[in-house]
């Protein structure tokens, strides 16, 4: 049973929080929080559950971070965004455009934080949000031109799923689309890319150690060597020590394919992971096959999916559900979540095998977050 | 004193004033010292590159500033403008 949960909804008009009661059963949308701004990320700090930070940005002005001590109640402006260094004269001149994602430092550095950003960036905090400096190793790595080439995809370039091995604070994966899953074993110090065994179907040599496109990678907190990947061209698995991704989504019905944006690991299981199948065909539609959204869950690592699609719409139902999108949250029996880009969130209290409708309206949801406690 | 007047997204900073009052000869300066009068409001109009950002329009006087050597001169009041399509 969970308590005091809430889902913070990320929009692009604003922050909504969406508490339920003990059961999971009620759910009550509170007022908006920042109407009108883009709101990207809404994070909670595990190691400090009254404290969350929430990214955003407004139409008209330049990205930045907000921090609330008060569960969300209140908030603040940091005082130093994620900001790239300035460039040397003649050197591409970055400037964030948008804070895209945040994580949490390592459970043993109290009050650290990760940011990644649109184009391509790294930054870190210390301070529990309220300063943020680049990750010189990765920015300044000779390769990182090649790495984030700032391709000026709809979106911007995005560095997201910044994951921190619970074992080692120095051990981190990120995901740059497009550029791909790259690793530092250092604290961000240096940085390799980690791609092998994932396809790159759209690169005119699509076996090259670089330039993919993860839309998000996961770790799992009790088996941090088992990553798994939702990819712009596949659902993969790697186990480490490996180096090379298995596609697991070659498992999924191939009707469906195994193109979406979010995967989600079983807070408790390993071998459990949910994906939201989207139209990867022709001109990309990126909504629910067919117009029949369905969850597909795997209780054996990817080599079986199953379709989750009970209490969903039957038939015309375009929905798009982004990357930041899905959740779980702790329960025993955890929750599934998903907000979409028509502003409706969806939840499941049995693990995917239901499904209702409890928030419908909102403006498009770019993120669904779950905070406890 | 160059009287600045602050767009409505912007005036969360200066707790719903406008026009407000800063210093300085030049755009840059008179930036730094609003930055110091309203902490942040400078980064939402001015990237890490020193550049103006895409949906922000600067006017001093009636003429529009496209980087921060623009000088200003005294009593000349300077526009802070938001510019953006869409819904």
């Amino acid at each position: 049973m969970a308590t005091n949960l809430t889902l913070w909804i990320g929009t692009r008009k604003g922050a909504f929080a969406l508490r339920a009661d003990a059961q999971r059963r009620r759910w009550r949308l509170g007022p908006p929080q920042f109407l009108g701004h883009t709101i990207q990320h809404i994070v909670q700090d595990p190691r400090a559950p009254r404290q969350l930070l929430l990214a955003a940005k407004t139409g008209h002005l330049g990205p930045t971070v907000y921090r609330s001590a008060d569960r969300g109640r209140h908030w603040q402006e940091v005082r130093i965004p994620p900001a790239f260094a300035k460039s040397a004269e003649g050197q591409a001149a970055r400037a964030v455009e948008r804070v895209f994602w945040l994580t949490p430092g390592h459970a043993s550095e109290s009050g650290s934080w990760y940011a990644g950003t649109a184009p391509a960036g790294l930054f870190r905090s210390e301070d529990g949000g309220e300063s943020w400096a680049p990750v010189a190793g990765l920015h300044e790595h000779p390769s990182f031109p090649q790495w984030a080439p700032g391709w000026k995809t709809p979106d911007g370039e995005l560095l997201h799923s910044i994951l921190v091995d619970p074992r080692d604070a120095r051990h981190l994966y990120i995901g740059i689309s497009v550029g791909g899953v790259f690793e530092s074993t250092d604290g961000g110090s240096s940085w390799a890319p980690l791609n092998e065994g994932v396809a790159a179907d759209f690169l005119p040599d699509p076996n090259v150690a670089f330039g993919h496109d993860p839309h998000c990678v996961t770790l799992h907190p009790l088996q941090p060597d088992r990553l798994y990947q939702q990819n712009h061209c596949g659902i993969y698995r790697l186990d480490r020590p490996e180096r090379r991704w298995q596609r697991i989504g070659r498992a999924m019905p191939a009707r469906v394919g195994d193109i979406g944006f979010p995967i989600v690991v079983h807070p408790r299981d390993p071998n459990t992971a949910w994906v939201l199948p989207m139209d990867g065909t022709s001109v990309w539609p990126r909504t629910s096959v067919d117009g029949r959204p369905a969850v597909y869950q795997t209780r054996n690592a990817g080599r079986s999916w199953q379709r989750r699609d009970r209490g969903l719409p039957r038939g015309q139902a375009w929905l798009t559900v982004l990357r930041q999108a899905m959740c779980t949250d702790a329960a025993a029996t955890p929750g599934l979540y998903f907000g979409t880009t028509g502003g409706e969130v969806w939840a499941s209290t049995n693990a995917g095998e239901s499904w209702r409708c409890i928030a419908q309206r909102l403006p498009e949801i770019y993120s669904v977050t779950a905070a406890q406690g | 004193m160059t009287q600045v007047h602050i767009a409505s997204p912007l005036r969360d900073y200066t707790h719903g004033a406008s026009p407000v009052r800063a210093e300085g000869a030049t755009l840059a300066q008179l930036l730094a010292d609003l930055d110091r009068r309203y902490p942040g409001i400078r980064f939402r109009m001015i990237d890490e590159q020193q550049r103006i950002r895409p949906h922000i329009r600067i006017f001093v006087a009636t003429r529009e500033a496209r980087d921060l050597a623009q000088p200003v001169a005294a009593r000349e009041p300077v526009h802070l403008l938001c510019a953006l399509s869409g819904g």
